[in-house]
This record gives structure tokens, sequence and C-alpha cells, in this order.
């Protein structure tokens, strides 16, 4: 069975030279770099060649304004109460896309208990925060602004630049989750006017367990976890040293290579959501189509009258990794808060399929997908009510409406007494 | 990879991969058919029943892994019981017989037990008042 990898959302296998250079550190050159003796200094030399590896990618001013921390979750932890703690006598109001990742919108929902306020901005239906809204919700009072890169759920694009020019305008530090786009996509913090920054190496072929705040001098920051006084005293605890040194060298390697590899997945993508679409009717694409405002690793797509986890099982078992947004998938029983942002129908919300591209995918692999979904989905339908239902006329599709039956929200809701969510 | 890991035990699985009794029954004498108020999905269970008994049982589902492993399950279960018997199946038997479901994966048992349930209430709706030991009425499936 061929075995294809579909999930690089998720992370990405290292690359062989990054383990090779991340070796040494375990045993040989296994210093704490806290430390004052040539063990220590030794590697203090490795991560300040790591923090220089790591501002490239991004184009930092400087490589003292890489952070190490121990993944993209705390980074943007680190940002968002980070900031909103230096700033407390400033004001108290943030302002964010309310299609952020949950490590944002649950690090705000914290800030909110203990009085912060935030004002989340709707997308489009598309994905897209609308740079004119975020204006619109700034206030005086306003001390962060969150916007992500490229959505980590359906790989829209934002427009960061143009919400940087508002930021700066204003004064107002601006904060871009890029866990799900660096590496992938070129940014420069410089020209982009972003203030902080959060990546994590694992998903462009680095090791886990590394992760990167960038941020400039302007910006002020608190530390929230507390100790030594390890990078510049904002984030206490010892470095993990093999997975910053690998993390760098894979952030160089990625610098390097990304046009090949965005040409590279752009083509497949390409050709995974044509052949997808063309054998498998009532199919729909979330997000942007493939093209300058999606992230060319990312399809997401809802398979009607059928159910996500399913599918996502049918695929595993065909040797096919993807990941899904239905609520049969999530621990919380909740559809993706991205498909509720968009204002998916919760029928397509739970036939929804996630598919993320890498370096390593081939042509081959995209046609085996192609063959194996097609076939899958066919047999789920075969055992959906949902399909049997449409076919009869009693429900009605929300892809393609053929203008009679009931809507599947109106029949889910009419036999189980609850709207759906 | 060597070894295939599964989200569910070796039981869930077959029953997912392999359903028994998929589909529908033609002539139906109790068609249910009920949504999961936590997910959202939907299970339906037609019954054939002759004599107070349950001569066969099919279902259909748009739901998880577990979902469908549970009507699998459950239209095993119930095949060959009397319809009193059936009124009291309860989802902890699907459980036990499935080796065990995931905590959060247990509502979707409950549905097996709700659409059972709901094939039963709507036999006995359709069920003349007056019972007769053998009969010859076609009953029509509850249009959904
Ligand atoms: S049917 Fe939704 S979790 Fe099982």
């Amino acid at each position: 069975m061929r075995h294809v990898f579909l999930d690089h959302q998720s992370t990405t296998p290292v690359l062989p030279e990054v383990f090779e250079a991340m070796r040494p550190y375990f045993i040989e050159i296994f210093g704490n770099p806290s430390s004052l003796h040539q063990h220590g200094l030794r590697v203090r030399d490795a991560i300040a060649n790591a923090r220089s590896q790591f501002a490239a990618l991004i184009n930092a001013e400087s490589a003292d304004d890489i952070l190490f921390v121990s993944g993209g979750t705390e980074a943007v932890n680190l940002a968002v109460k980070g900031v909103a703690y230096a700033n407390q006598r400033k004001g108290n109001h943030i302002v964010v896309s309310e299609t952020e990742h949950p490590s944002v919108l649950s690090s705000l929902e914290f800030l909110e208990k203990q009085g912060f306020v935030t004002s989340k901005v709707k997308v489009n239906p598309i994905g897209w925060t609308d740079p004119a809204e975020i204006r619109a919700a700034i206030t005086d009072k306003t001390t962060l602004i969150c916007v992500h890169y490229a959505n980590h759920d359906i790989g829209t694009i934002q427009s960061i630049a143009e919400i940087g020019t508002i930021a700066t305008e204003k004064g107002i530090p601006f904060f871009v989750d890029a866990v799900a786009s660096a590496g992938w996509l070129p940014i420069d913090v410089q020209t982009m006017g972003i203030s902080l920054l959060s990546l994590t190496p694992h998903r462009f072929y680095g090791p886990k367990g590394v992760g990167v705040l960038y941020r400039n001098r302007r910006a002020r920051l608190v530390g929230v976890q507390h100790g030594g006084v390890q990078e510049g005293g904002r984030r206490a605890g010892t470095e993990n040293v093999p997975s910053i040194v690998g993390g760098g060298l894979a952030a160089e390697i990625a610098l390097r290579e990304m046009p090949i590899r965005i040409a590279h997945t752009a083509k497949l993508q390409k050709r995974l959501w044509d052949g997808l679409k063309n054998s498998i009717p009532y199919i729909k694409l979330n997000g942007p189509e493939p093209g300058p405002q999606r992230i060319s690793t990312n399809l997401n797509i809802s398979t009607e009258f059928i159910e996500g986890e399913g599918q996502l099982l049918l695929c595993d078992m065909n040797g096919i990794a993807v990941a899904s947004g239905s609520s049969c998938v999530s621990k919380s029983l909740k559809i993706s808060h991205v498909l509720a942002a968009i204002g998916l129908d919760h029928a397509l919300a739970q036939g929804n399929i996630i598919m993320t591209l890498g370096k390593d995918n081939t042509e081959e692999d995209v046609d085996y997908v192609v063959e194996s979904f097609q076939k899958i989905v066919q047999k789920l339908r075969g055992m959906s009510p949902m399909w049997d239902e449409f076919e009869r006329g009693i429900i009605d599709s929300v892809i393609k409406p053929a203008g009679r039956g009931k809507s599947f929200s109106e029949h889910a809701a009419a036999v189980s007494g609850k709207a759906a969510h | 990879m060597s070894d295939t890991y599964t989200l569910y035990n070796s039981t869930v699985m077959d029953h997912f991969m392999n359903p028994r009794n998929m589909g529908d029954l033609k002539d139906a004498d109790g068609i249910g058919e009920v949504g999961a108020a936590a997910c959202g999905d939907i299970m339906k269970i037609s019954l054939k029943i002759k004599d107070g008994k349950i001569e066969d049982a099919r279902f259909k589902t748009f739901g998880c892994g577990s979902a469908i492993a549970s009507s699998s399950m459950a239209t095993e279960l119930i095949k060959g019981r009397t319809v009193e018997e059936a009124m009291s199946f309860s989802n902890q038997e699907v459980v036990s017989a499935l080796g065990g479901l995931p905590p959060v994966k247990i509502h979707c048992s409950v549905l097996a037990e709700e659409a059972l349930k709901a094939a039963l209430e709507d036999y006995q709706k359709k069920r003349p008042s007056v019972p007769a030991p053998s009969r010859t009425t076609q009953l029509q499936p509850m249009a959904v």
C-alpha cells in the first residue's frame, strides 16, 4: 500500500541533515548555555548561530529579536499575554481576527477573565480579515492587534502588510501568528510592519519542542514564565539546545528552498483539488481558490452527506494521513471554529477533511489520493441516511441545491429535537 | 510502518470497516431516525418484526466511526429478540459488545439505542389496534 502523508499542517519529518546537525548536541556537546565554562560557552555559540538563521528567515533587524521558547503555542502565549501585561497601564483592549488559532483565542479568554477586553473581527466567507475592519475596531485603549498570516485550517492568507501599516500608523504592537505559514510564505517583518511573530520549525522539516517568538525592540513584552535569566529575562528555562540548533538549520534550508517548495506544493494543490472536484460530486473547497490568496500547502474540503471522522479513518486505512474539523473528531464535539466563522453549513462542517501537502508529496501520491478518496466517499455515502434521503428528494444539497426537500440542518434539528451547532 | 495503530479497538474497527446489516429494509415494520444532540449526527434503524420478534434489522448512519460500529453492533444484537426485550435494550450492551468505546464516544452508542427505540415506537404506532397473530397488512415506511 502506498503511504501518503497529507497532514503537514500538524507536523513534518525532520530533514536528515537537520537530524545530523542536532546529533552531537545530545551527548558530546551537552552543555547548558547558562554555564560559564567551556561546555556552556560552546553551546552559546551554536544558539547564537541559530538565532541568526531564524532572523534571516523572517528578515528581522537583529538576531537579538529572536526568543526561543518551547513551541508555537508558547510563543503565542508569550506574545499575547506578555504584550497585554506590559501595556496594562496604557490600555486593556486587544483587536483580533476571529479565525485565530486556539492558542491565541484561549490566551485571550484567559486575559478576559482578568479584565482585558477583546474585539473579534469577523472574516468574510473565504476567511479573509478586512484591514478596514481591524482599523475600525481599534480604540484609544487598544494595546495589541493579533492577526495570523495564513490560516491553520483553511489556508487563507491575510493582508498582513496592510494591517501592519495601520498598526504602525496607530503605534500599536502588531502580533502575527505565523506558525501555520513560516517556511512556506515569504515573511519580512520589517516591511510588513510586524512587531511580534510566532513560528515553529517542526512545520518546515525541523524538530518539535522549539518555537520562536520574534519581537522587535519597540514592542514591550514581559515574561510569563519565571525562573532564571534566559532569553534576555523574557523566557526562563534551560534552552532546548539540540532542537534550537536543528530548527535554525531547518530555517536556513526553508529560506533557500522556499521558491521550489512553494512551486511544487502549488502544483500538487491544484492537481489534487482538480482531481477531487472532477471525480466526486457534491464536494466543496473551503477558503480561497488555489492561488495568491491561499497557502500552497492547504486544501480544506467538505464532502456532503457524510461525516469527517469516517473519511479520516478510511483514508488512514488506505495509507493516507489527513485531518478533519468535524465535531466528531474534536474532543469538545464542536466543529472547527474557523468553519463556523466562515458561516459553513453544519452538515458541510461535519463532512470536513483537511489535506496539507509537503515537499515530498508527488503527483503519483496525489493521483492515488484522488482515486482512493473517491471510493471512500462512495462507501460512506452508501451507509449514509442523508445521501439516501437526498436521492429521494427529502433533503436538499447545500453545495448544489436541487430545489427540493428541506435543508440538512432543518432535517437534523427535526430528528434530534435540537438545532445543530 | 510495520504495525497498524488504530483509533479504536479491533472489534470497533472491524464493525466500522465491515459493517453488518447496513442498508434499508424494503418493507420495514418500524423505522427510527434520530440525531445526536452532541455532535449533530444522524442514525436510522429499520426493523422487520414478525410475531412480536425482530426478524431483521438494518441501519444507516451519518456519523463517526464509533457511531457506524455502534449501529452495526446494535442491529446484530437485537436480531431475534422480542419487541419487549428490545424495549429495554441499552447502549451499555453495545459498548460492552464492542469491547469498550473512548469516553467521548459513548454518546454515539446512545444514538444506536435511541434509533432502535424510535424504530420500536414507530412499529407500535403503526401496529393495528387489534393485534392479529399473522399480519398481512403491508406497512409503509415512515416518510422521513
Ligand atoms: S457520531 Fe459524532 S462523535 Fe460519534
